[in-house]
């Protein structure tokens, strides 16, 4: 069955994508509430999976959820913590029960988390869990088995398009499309014109990508991504203009500048669609994209 | 010369190792931890110090020339007596020497140090980790540089996104393996052998535990 986000991303409308974290714990109420606002707003729901290596709710058990809620899932799987035999029971389980979006990761390493003396698994890497994907898809385990059933899935990765250096990002990029990845979320891009040129390269290849906006908070919370998170810039006029809110209005900046930039993003066709990471705050998500004309 | 890489293990965890202890022979060597600075002549002097205050007492001390070599056995010998009046024998070589020395004395061993990796001084003083031996090497493809070890999850595809300013996201003092890798196959010319998508490694090249004989046909007379 092709799903429904597959479907959206080879419509041509303009894609919009979100994400939801499962909780440190089983209550799902917080994780609930955020599917409901936004499962009729967004084409799919990333769920992720033990975010920078902290031990959570299962990104397959959050998918369920959303699922359940009527919502459509976009399974994470990083491949920190499972070598391919338990990569590839998780992807038959969340075939079976209706999920047929899948993120493939490679994963943070484990000393960011809150588990730090646990092990790195790292049995595969990005490129092979999405050619996993499609090898499962034709019937046939990594270990050359036959499959009783049939599974069928949308699978992606991300880039990073302002890594540095960036040939050897894009070296791999490539090999993830080569592997059978059909959608890229980026990593977040701030500099639209410096997204242009790397779409400029990108748009040759046979792949939906889907632009990465991480809602800026604060104008600390940007100086600190841009000093603590790989291949992330904001720009110094971004940073000028979240200063510049007056106090206890820097979130409604940071829905303002993520919404212009999503109308930007669209309105010069730069690419399929938007990821939009609200992290911690996924209440907003409806008023970034008000702000973006998109509802 | 590929050397072992050893660090001395925190005071408090020694101090459990050696409780109830009272005499105490210790061992260094005169090869990879005299260069490390961790068991060498200066460093058993130190720690004999330290122990004294604590109330032990040191039987005797010794810097065998290689600890992990088996002639280690004749170089105790003549410690006999002292070795035996001790309670255990403290050992301040890497690993494998622990491992030699306990398999040739009927005495308890404690490790004074850990041992990191087997690495290489790539320059003055600073000892890198280039390869695990992990049994199916994959140098043919990456220009001799090994991301099974200096990529911190092995990646074999390319770098992950963590990569930055061409370092690894887990030290901003360690290199990412797969600038280096680029760098390397780029000035080579043979970014292609890059750009294959490898397969899932084997993992199982060689079981663990390795073990390995000399063909009797293959030996010399
Ligand atoms: S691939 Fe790396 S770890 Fe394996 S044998 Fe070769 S150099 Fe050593
Ligand atoms: S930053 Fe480079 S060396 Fe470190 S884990 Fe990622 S790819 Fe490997």
């Amino acid at each position: 069955m092709v799903s429904a986000f597959k479907n959206a991303l080879t419509s041509g409308k303009f894609v919009v994508t979100s994400e939801v974290a499962p909780p440190k714990g089983t209550n799902l109420d917080k994780m609930a509430h955020h599917i409901e606002l936004l499962k009729d707003k967004v084409d799919a729901m990333n769920v992720t999976d033990h975010q920078s290596s902290v031990m959570r709710f299962p990104s397959l058990g959050g998918a369920l959820l959303v699922k359940e809620m009527g919502g459509e899932p976009i399974l994470q799987m990083t491949c920190r913590d499972r070598n391919r035999m338990a990569l590839e029971a998780d992807l038959l389980f969340a075939s079976q029960r209706g999920i047929n979006n899948v993120l493939c990761l490679t994963g943070d390493a484990v000393m960011f988390g809150d588990h730090k003396e646990a092990k790195g698994v790292f049995d595969l890497d990005s490129s092979q869990l999405v050619a996993a994907i499609r090898r499962l898809e034709k019937g046939e385990d990594l270990g050359g088995n036959k499959l009783d059933g049939n599974v069928s899935f949308c699978a992606g990765a991300i880039v990073t398009p302002e890594a540095n250096p960036l040939e050897p990002q894009l070296i791999k990029f490539e090999k993830k499309i080569e592997a059978g990845a059909e959608f890229i979320q980026t990593q977040a891009v701030y500099d639209l014109d410096n997204f242009k040129g790397f779409m400029d390269y990108a748009r040759q290849f046979p792949v939906k990508i889907l632009a990465g906006i991480i809602l800026l908070t604060s104008a600390p919370m940007a100086r600190f991504m841009n000093k603590n998170v790989a291949g992330v810039n904001v720009p110094q006029e971004l940073i000028d203009e979240m200063a510049s809110a007056p106090k206890g209005r820097a979130l409604s900046k940071g829905i303002e500048i993520a919404g212009r930039m999503i109308k930007r993003v669209r309105e010069e066709k730069m690419c399929d669609g938007v990821h939009i990471m609200a992290i911690g705050k996924e209440e907003v998500v409806p008023e970034i994209m008000a702000a973006a004309g998109l509802d | 010369m590929i050397r072992s890489i050893t660090q001395q293990k925190p005071e408090e965890e020694l101090d459990q190792l050696l409780e109830g202890l009272g005499r105490i022979f210790i061992i260094g060597c005169g090869t990879c931890v005299t260069l490390t600075q961790t068991g060498g002549g200066p460093e058993i002097a130190k720690m004999k110090e330290k122990l004294s205050q604590k109330g032990k007492m040191i039987t005797g001390d010794v810097v065998v020339p290689v600890a992990c070599d088996n002639l280690t056995r004749d170089a105790l010998d003549e410690y006999g007596g002292r070795i035996d009046q001790a309670d255990v024998l403290l050992i301040m070589t890497c690993a494998f020497g622990v491992q030699t020395i306990a398999r040739q004395i009927k005495k308890m061993v404690v490790p004074a140090l850990d041992t990191l990796f087997i690495g290489k001084e790539t320059s003055l003083g600073e000892f890198n980790e280039i390869c695990t031996q992990c049994g199916t090497c994959i140098l043919g493809e990456t220009g001799g540089i090994c991301p099974v070890t200096s990529c911190h999850k092995g990646l074999v595809n390319g770098p992950c996104g963590g990569t930055n300013n061409g370092k690894c996201e887990i030290d901003k003092d360690k290199e990412c393996a797969w600038t280096l890798i680029y760098n390397r196959l780029n000035e080579l010319n043979r970014l292609d052998a890059m750009r294959k998508l490898q397969k899932p490694r084997n993992h199982q090249g060689e079981l663990s535990p390795g073990k390995w004989r000399l063909k009797l046909e293959t030996r010399n007379p």
